[in-house]
């Protein structure tokens, strides 16, 4: 700051312009010796944000202890304050240094040591939107580079800056330069980082640090300050999915009840119909108020408070987001894990896991694999050490409301607290519902088919019936459960062999890892259906009750079964009547917030656009239920 | 520059990060308190609360340790604003340094600042018990708070170890205390000194009249202007207060604060010195000059 020039412009103009910049986050990687200290320094230097006496105590200490020779300030003395801990064998962390030019704000977050790197720099970058990764051009890409790289691509930084740093120790050669950038791009294609730039520089001399170096005329692009000033971040946030995590309840009175917090992602409107998660209850944006004044909308990363049209039960931990928009429920997570205790994160013991402003119990339910962090090798693993980085599922007490973080950060994030000790454990990123999604999963090449030496026409002529499906569908309390085992009681006594695929029997079996979100009611059906077609196969009669609310997945377990093999059966009453059936409180509960995602209540049910047969079960009984699809079964000549 | 309507420009960045951390801690905390020094950044911290909970008033206290030696505009200000302002303002005093008459005149600098404002924070803390106390440091304020963190963890007696803070990621701050822990919540840590003052002239916020340039009268004590500011300031011999145009660059015990000669009067004149001037703030703020390392010091007995 010794030479803030005022001269052109009054103050009035200078603070103008001022309070228009924007802030940009960056972290600096290098391994010892890179020259970090001295960028940094070069950069303080530079924007002048070095005070006469701070710079005259450096002059003064680059005598002493300097390393840079005669005549040169040691830059990197400048944010040494942490040089001294070392040697005292302090842990040593991030630190943050600050400062700005006439378009940007800048706050670095520096990551000295290698022991603790991996901690240390999962730490520093979790806020940053770029990384600055130093190579010394005598060395070229070393190891470290690619655990910088991998850990920066690990947090979801976008963008990335590779400095090649020291150029004038190999008298600025483009040849070198070139060298250096097609390994870095060889072996970085990998980890998918969308944005790289490369700059050759010389932190100590400032050659293409600041201002554009003469010695290399041959590289044409931006120094790095330059670069810094300009890159693209506005479109970093991300604007598409709203997700509002509830910080704090504010009452000041009877009439006001506003909801405090962080607009995580996606823009909040005035008149917006939103969904409170988890409980699922409805509610409209009434007003966005803020000191200042309402606004008709908010984004990220806004802190606001929000009010709501409808006495809706709302607290800390709750997420508002758009009715269409929704993000997962979850109370099993697949995610990556960086670990930062010394004891270390072994299946069985619970954590508290904090994401957004939501607190749950946490603990490891299988360690798919631990990834190097140096050769990004991924291996099998039965616990993680100490900054150790690997990919493994937990379970939690109750679900979570969460994104990708690679599509969300902001809530796809999370950190694991140790409960006897208090400390930050790990550091968490939630991957997306991996593996999920089986339907249309292929099965691993060279297998092969067999075929039965039993023909389907022997099966239909012992077992007098076709093996057919009957799919009964409806929501909680609309007698299908009732339906189907009466339906197999009848056949049974008439001779036929059928068999009821129980929806929470098969929950408490082959299908014990799944909840009731959507992905994991859409699994439950796709297994469910991979079972209907074995004993279908078998000859057997298959009668399968579920609440299969999407008649997309529907469709789908049709298809596993066999279009033709299926008769879909709609089990359906007025809601009040529904309700007064449930004899498991499952209604009650979900009303109350306590059960997530229940279809009729506060998750959709689409009724079969062309069921084969509809039951209106307030009108008809059990018996006669049974009977139409007995009817119906001989009128297709699937019973003879 | 912020060019897309959907941009904040950076002290719209910072505000928004303050009021994220005042309210996470509000939430998590039984019962913390917001340490207010009167001085500016205390200012901007208390503006950023207000604006956290409005329309609700703050759901915590506010302390002042007061050593019986601040400047007397400053106690003026402080009761005026927090009147109008209906603030819940608690006040300390170490009880036995008042007794003693602990003063920094006979007991120096060193001896005054422990006992009048290190024990007596530690004092009010325990004896409300607080778990959480809100401080308007800053990470840019000194070398050694540059890797501070947001919650400073201190043990029960509100030591801070450096080999026991624990890592911040994102924005998910750790919370957790056993009973007797506290932490330190430092909204303003990603703040710098010019954010501080452009935020004062954007948001018209008030601050001591101290800051602002006018006649005092004052001494030259060792190189430094220092404000007689009341019948107790003990002249040394051959001292002769003498009227100048001066102002503080920080605010703390009149005694040990050293005025510099200006002629700003309004906030961009202050910018304006600000950004002209060729040495660093903490100049004015006599105890760190004591001895070297004293604000690390500092730190871990517990002030700050
Ligand atoms: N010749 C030359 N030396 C450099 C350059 N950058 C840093 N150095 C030197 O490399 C050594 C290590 O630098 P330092 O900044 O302390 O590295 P750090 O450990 O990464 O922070 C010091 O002696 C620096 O003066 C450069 O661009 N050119």
């Amino acid at each position: 700051m010794q030479a803030v020039d005022l001269s052109h412009e009054d103050i009035h103009t200078y603070l103008a312009r001022h309070q228009r910049k924007e802030l940009l986050r960056f972290l600096t990687c290098g391994s010892v010796d890179d020259g970090k200290s001295t960028l940094i320094g070069r950069l303080l230097h530079d924007t002048k944000m070095i005070y006469e006496d701070q710079l005259a105590a450096v002059k003064r200490d680059s005598e002493k202890v300097g390393t840079t020779g005669a005549g040169e300030i040691d830059l990197a003395l400048l944010t040494d304050g942490l040089r001294a801990e070392r040697e005292q064998g302090i842990t040593i962390d991030v630190a943050y240094r600050y400062f700005s030019t006439d378009r940007r704000k800048f706050i670095i977050a520096d990551t000295p040591g290698h022991e603790q790197y991996t901690r240390n720099m999962a730490t520093g970058a979790s806020t940053c939107q770029l990384a600055i990764i130093l190579i010394d051009a005598r060395h070229g890409v070393q190891t470290q580079t690619r655990r910088h790289s991998f850990i920066v691509s690990l947090l979801g930084i976008r963008h990335v800056v590779v400095a090649i740093n020291k150029m004038d120790l190999v008298g600025f050669s483009q040849e070198v330069f070139e060298r250096i950038k097609d390994d870095y791009t060889g072996f970085v294609a990998k980890l998918g980082l969308p944005d790289i730039t490369f700059i050759p520089m010389s932190a100590l001399k400032g050659d293409n640090v600041a201002s554009r170096s003469d010695a290399m005329p041959w590289f044409s692009g931006p120094p790095l300050l330059d670069h810094l000033e300009t890159v693209h971040i506005a479109s970093d946030h991300n604007l598409t999915d709203l997700r509002f995590p509830v910080q704090f309840v504010i009452r000041p009175n009877l009439d006001f009840r506003g909801f405090a917090g962080t607009v995580a992602s996606g823009i909040l409107r005035k008149g917006d119909e939103v969904t409170v998660l988890p409980s699922g209850k409805r509610s409209k944006v009434k007003s966005i108020v803020t000191q200042d004044g309402e606004l008709e909308e908010a984004f990220a990363p806004q802190a606001v408070t929000v009010t709501l049209t409808d006495e809706v039960d709302v607290s800390r931990g709750d997420m508002l987001v758009h009715p269409d928009n929704l993000p997962h429920i979850s109370s099993q997570i697949e995610a990556m894990v960086v670990w930062m205790a010394e004891q270390s994160l072994v299946p069985g013991r619970t954590y508290t896991l904090k994401q957004t402003t939501r607190q749950v119990t946490a603990e490891v339910a299988a360690f798919r694999h631990g990834v190097e962090v140096n050769t990004l090798e991924q291996r099998p693993v039965a616990r993680l050490e100490l900054n150790e980085v690997g990919h493994v599922q937990l379970s939690l007490t109750q679900p979570l409301v969460c994104d990708p973080y690679r599509t969300n950060p902001a809530t796809g994030a999370f950190i694991l607290i140790d409960r006897l000790t208090n400390n930050t454990v790990g550091a968490g990123m939630i991957l997306e519902s991996g593996g999920r999604d089986a339907w249309g999963a292929q099965p691993a090449p060279l297998l092969k088919l067999r075929e039965s030496l039993i023909t389907n026409t022997e099966r239909e002529q012992r077992f007098g019936h076709t093996p057919v499906t009957v799919l009964l569908v409806g929501l909680t309390g609309s007698g299908k459960s009732r339906i189907a085992f009466a339906l197999e009681r009848r056949l049974w006594d008439e001779g036929r062999a059928a068999t009821v695929l129980y929806g929470q029997n098969m929950r408490q079996g082959l299908n014990r890892d799944l909840g009731f979100t959507a992905d994991d009611r859409s699994e439950n059906l796709r297994r469910s259906a991979e079972v209907a077609k074995l004993m279908n196969d078998a000859g057997l009669i298959a009668i399968a009750a579920f609440v299969a609310p999407h008649e997309a997945v529907r469709e789908k377990a049709k298809q596993v079964i066999g279009t033709d093999r299926v008769i879909e059966v709609f089990c359906t009453a007025p809601m009040d009547v529904l309700r007064s059936r449930d004899q498991s409180g499952a209604y009650h509960l979900a009303d109350q917030g306590k059960i997530a995602q229940m279809p009729g209540v506060t998750a959709t049910f689409e009724e079969p656009k062309s069921p084969d047969l509809v039951l209106q079960t307030d009108q008809i009984n059990v018996d006669e239920s049974v009977n139409r699809i007995i009817q119906m079964m001989k009128e297709k000549g699937q019973l003879r | 520059m912020s060019s897309s309507r959907y941009n904040l420009t950076h002290l719209k960045v910072l505000e928004a990060e303050s009021i994220h951390i005042i309210r996470e801690v509000a939430a998590e905390f039984e019962r913390p308190v917001m340490l207010y020094s009167i001085g500016k950044d205390s200012a901007v911290m208390l503006h950023l609360a207000q604006k956290a909970f409005y329309p609700g008033r703050l759901p915590f206290p506010l302390l002042h340790v007061d050593t019986t030696w601040k400047f007397r505009a400053m106690i003026e200000f402080r009761d005026r604003f927090c009147r109008e302002q209906g603030l819940d303002l608690k006040i300390w005093t170490n009880p036995e340094g008042k007794a003693q008459n602990i003063n920094p005149f006979d007991h120096g600098s060193k001896k005054h600042t422990d006992i009048m404002k290190t024990v007596a924070l530690k004092q009010a803390l325990n004896h409300y018990q607080f778990d959480a106390a809100f401080g308007g440091a800053r990470r840019d304020e000194e070398k050694s708070r540059a890797k501070e963190r947001v919650y400073s963890f201190r043990d029960n007696l509100h030591q801070w170890d450096p080999k026991n803070q624990r890592p911040e990621l994102w924005n998910l701050f750790n919370g957790k205390v056993n009973k007797g822990e506290s932490i330190r919540a430092f909204p303003l840590s990603n703040w710098t000194e010019l954010d501080v003052w452009q935020y004062i002239h954007l948001e018209s916020i008030p601050i001591v009249p101290l800051y602002f340039a006018d006649v005092r009268p004052v001494v030259e004590r060792d190189g430094t202007l220092i404000m007689v500011d009341d019948d107790r300031m003990r002249l040394r011999p051959g001292e002769q207060p003498m009227m100048k145009r001066v102002r503080f660059r920080t605010l703390g015990c009149y005694p040990l604060t050293g005025a510099v000669e200006s002629n700003a009067t309004t906030l961009p004149e202050i910018i304006e010195e600000m950004l002209l001037a060729k040495n660093s703030e903490r100049q004015g703020r006599m105890i760190d000059h004591d001895e070297t390392g004293s604000m690390e010091q500092k730190k871990r007995e517990g002030y700050f």
